[in-house]
């Protein structure tokens, strides 16, 4: 790692952030800033050429993030960012293509998208912030939301089963998937860091306290009330089976990398298959980047 | 604007017999589109099929999208990536591509989408004709935005056309659409493609200056900002939501102004620059017949009838259908009797014609609501009217 | 040879860059050496800051300026550490 001169009195995670929009626009104790700190250290750690990374979001809390981080970012329309990625992958396939949303925007509107995108295995990261509503718009119900937990379209207690977002990437066909709460910081890193430099599909889901909405309207307290849920009730597991990973209301939240596997990507599967097809008429394309 | 020859690899020179649809896709692939995300409807997937067919050979990606959405959202980011895109779609997938138009507006993203229209609304009749997505290739999105639109009437304009919209996408970094239709698409005809030489092609925009001047939407001399791609080290930000010159979003009315108001005058102020019409005998034309796409060949034959007897009539074939030749409606419906517009809608681009002729000249529609082409002889009869 | 004795803890200087700060309190919460505390003062958004109730405690753990949310609070190593030691946080 290159030994940085911290003796200057500037935050070295500078260097990495759109320092004319700081200070960013959520609230007090909510774990995305958290994440992005997580996110930098990765970045910075994995020595990778930050030139070539790209940084996706779609519309929410989450979906901000593109618009704080310095390096070539893109703040598109809701659900969108997956596909948007895939584009802009297979459009320059040197690139490290990350999608930086939440959860609502990655699985809820973008639910397709992302299902797609998993199964083609598109060399592309997702980093999924988890904060079990939508909270932008004010904190209505997510396809994330607990059973019983309120929200300001479930006044009454949410009665749809949500989503278990490792079973569903894992389904279908992600390569990579793991799941952090926003506590869990050099672990969301490292994963992250694992994720930077592997091929294929990779899903980082990070669970992280939405203070002003869902643990307003729920009644469980600020951020750190949250942290001290996460801290109590996290258990690390790795490799567990997707299938036990369910979040009931304030219950067990099932933590760890669940699924590193490696798997042909599309631009593996797309240059191998045209090449036999074709012989010496294919133009390879993107060989070995996607 | 820089010009450039065409890749050889992309251009299959020679004289050949292709339906609209395939037309499309080699007009493409001559222009230099080396990424085509699209998902297969009627009666536009032969486009489609026939990019995957060729693509391998040329080098690029072609990639069916698991829906329209995910396909637009993909060309997008391919351009933004660096390269040149296009899709091909219909009614119901233009219907939902419509908000990412937006957003490829909004982010002064140069594409081309093709819409072989079929007959509507909603599913309608997805194997026959019609014209009936005119306006909303103009209006479709929210907000407030200008695109530019070719009509081509044969499956040469098809491969023609579609050059001449990437070109003029990337000159004016606009979403541009080509706006077949299904008889047109579906139609085989002797298509000549010349070698790659003769083809002259517009290439982007690209800045090339220092990286730490640059701001992605700030105003060359020509209204148009320079553009880069992801991946060269400039740490860009683009954002759908209102935002200024450097690309970061602002939340206010100014900005909106400043916004809003460039995003429609880029096309507005150049449009004697981008708007193509073909016009015959309108010197001392009593009645003016306006027609584009597939209907204005059928009008070649009610024309004909109508000269044959002893009416003043000329004929106008927008070939570009938006930005709308608003100065010469206006300019003849001062000295016309009136307008005759026959389309396969109940009432689209008659409308716009009305607007411009200000009461001058009525405006009379000869509608046909989809499924076939007009009956000569109805246009013919609309003529007589308009000649009273 | 470096006996076992002779190994000194890191020691960390604390920057708290006050106004970006909006006192969620978990820099304070999960400092493994309880070094912070919120102030009494308020910042320009009408927050609490943290302030360092003793520097000599920080062991340039580095949590606080992870788990900041609003990229706050950094550390810097003290420069009393031996040359060629890397200013490396312990994961």
């Amino acid at each position: 790692m290159k030994k940085e001169d911290r003796r200057e009195e500037k935050n070295p995670i500078q260097d990495l952030l759109r320092m004319d929009r700081i200070p960013h626009i959520w609230c007090p104790g909510c774990g995305i800033g958290t994440v992005v700190t997580s996110f930098a250290e990765a970045l910075r750690k994995s020595e990778i050429d930050l030139d070539k990374v790209a940084v996706v979001s779609g519309i929410g809390c989450t979906g901000r993030v593109a618009g704080y981080i310095k390096l070539d970012s893109f703040h598109t329309t809701h659900g969108r960012a997956v596909p948007f990625a895939t584009g802009l992958k297979l459009a320059n396939p040197e690139l490290k293509v990350i999608v930086f949303s939440g959860d609502g925007d990655i699985a809820g509107i973008g639910g397709n998208h992302f299902i797609h995108a998993a199964r083609r295995n598109m060399d592309i990261m997702i980093i999924c912030v988890n904060n079990f509503n939508y909270a932008m718009t004010g904190g209505q119900v997510a396809p994330t939301t607990p059973i019983g937990a309120n929200a300001s379209t479930a006044p009454y207690g949410n009665f749809e089963y949500p989503f278990s977002l490792p079973y569903l990437a894992e389904a279908s066909g992600a390569t990579y998937v793991a799941r952090w709460t926003a506590l869990h910081l050099r672990r969301v890193t490292k994963s992250i860091q694992e994720a930077l430099t592997k091929r294929g599909f990779s899903f980082i889901e990070v669970i992280t306290p939405c203070v002003t909405l869902y643990a307003r309207r729920n009644r469980l307290g600020d951020g750190l009330n949250l942290l001290k849920y996460y801290y109590e009730k996290s258990e690390i597991q790795h490799g567990a089976d997707t299938r036990t990973l369910d979040i009931s209301y304030q219950g067990k939240l099932i933590v760890g990398k669940f699924i590193d596997k490696e798997k042909p990507t599309f631009l593996d599967c797309m240059n191998e298959h045209l090449a036999k097809k074709l012989g010496d008429k294919y133009q390879p394309y993107g060989v070995n980047n996607g | 604007m820089k010009k450039v020859k065409a890749d050889p690899k992309g251009v299959l020179t020679g004289s050949h017999y292709l339906d609209g649809d395939y037309a499309l896709a080699e007009g493409a692939l001559a222009a230099g589109c080396r990424f085509f995300a699209g998902y297969p409807i009627t009666p536009s997937t032969e486009t489609a099929e026939r990019f995957s067919e060729r693509i391998p050979s040329v080098g690029g990606v072609f990639i069916q999208m698991e829906d329209e959405l995910a396909s637009i959202s993909a060309l997008i980011g391919a351009v933004w990536g660096g390269k040149k895109v296009m899709t091909v779609t219909s009614g119901p997938g233009f219907s939902l591509m419509m908000e990412n138009i937006g957003l490829a507006c909004m982010m002064e993203t140069p594409l081309v989408i093709a819409n072989v229209q079929r007959g509507g609304p909603s599913t309608g009749l997805p194997t026959l004709t019609g014209q009936q997505d005119m306006m909303q290739a103009r209006w479709g999105s929210h907000g407030d935005y200008e695109i530019i639109a070719l009509c081509p009437d044969s499956p040469q304009e098809c491969f023609d056309l579609t050059i001449e919209a990437f070109n003029l996408s990337e000159i004016y970094r606009v979403p541009t659409f080509v706006m077949a239709d299904e008889c047109v698409g579906h139609m085989h005809e002797k298509v000549v493609i010349p070698p790659a030489d003769k083809i002259e092609l517009v290439e982007r925009k690209w800045h090339k200056g220092p990286k730490d001047k640059y701001l992605p939407y700030k105003l060359d001399k020509d209204q148009i900002p320079f553009m880069i791609k992801a991946g060269d080290g400039y740490r860009f930000h683009t954002t759908g939501l209102t935002h200024d010159e450097r690309g970061y979003p602002v939340i206010d009315a100014e900005c909106q102004d400043v916004c809003v108001r460039h995003l429609v005058d880029k096309i507005i102020i150049n449009a004697d620059k981008i708007i193509k019409l073909e016009e015959e005998e309108i010197g001392d034309a009593e009645v003016v017949v306006i027609s584009y796409g597939i209907t204005s060949r059928v009008t070649t034959k009610a024309v004909q009838q109508a000269r044959k007897a002893g009416i003043k009539v000329g004929t106008i074939r927008l070939i570009t259908v938006w930005p709308f030749p608003e100065k010469r409606i206006k300019e003849l419906a001062k000295k016309v009797k009136a307008f005759v517009v026959p389309e396969i809608n109940y009432g689209q681009i008659v409308l716009e014609v009305e607007r411009c002729a200000g009461g001058q000249a009525p405006a009379i529609l000869v509608p046909h609501c989809g499924g076939g082409v007009h009956n000569p002889d109805d246009i013919f009869s609309a003529i007589k009217e308009a000649a009273k | 040879m470096t006996r076992f004795g002779d190994l000194k803890p890191k020691k960390g200087k604390i920057h708290i860059e006050k106004d970006l700060c909006k006192g969620c309190g978990f820099c304070v919460e999960y400092c493994p050496k309880d070094v912070l505390e919120l102030s009494e003062e308020f910042n320009v958004k009408g927050y609490h800051p943290p302030v360092v109730k003793n520097e000599d405690d920080c062991l340039y753990c580095q949590l606080c300026e992870t788990i900041c949310p609003e990229f706050a609070i950094f550390v810097t190593q003290k420069k009393e550490e031996e040359e060629g030691e890397k200013g490396e946080s312990r994961p």
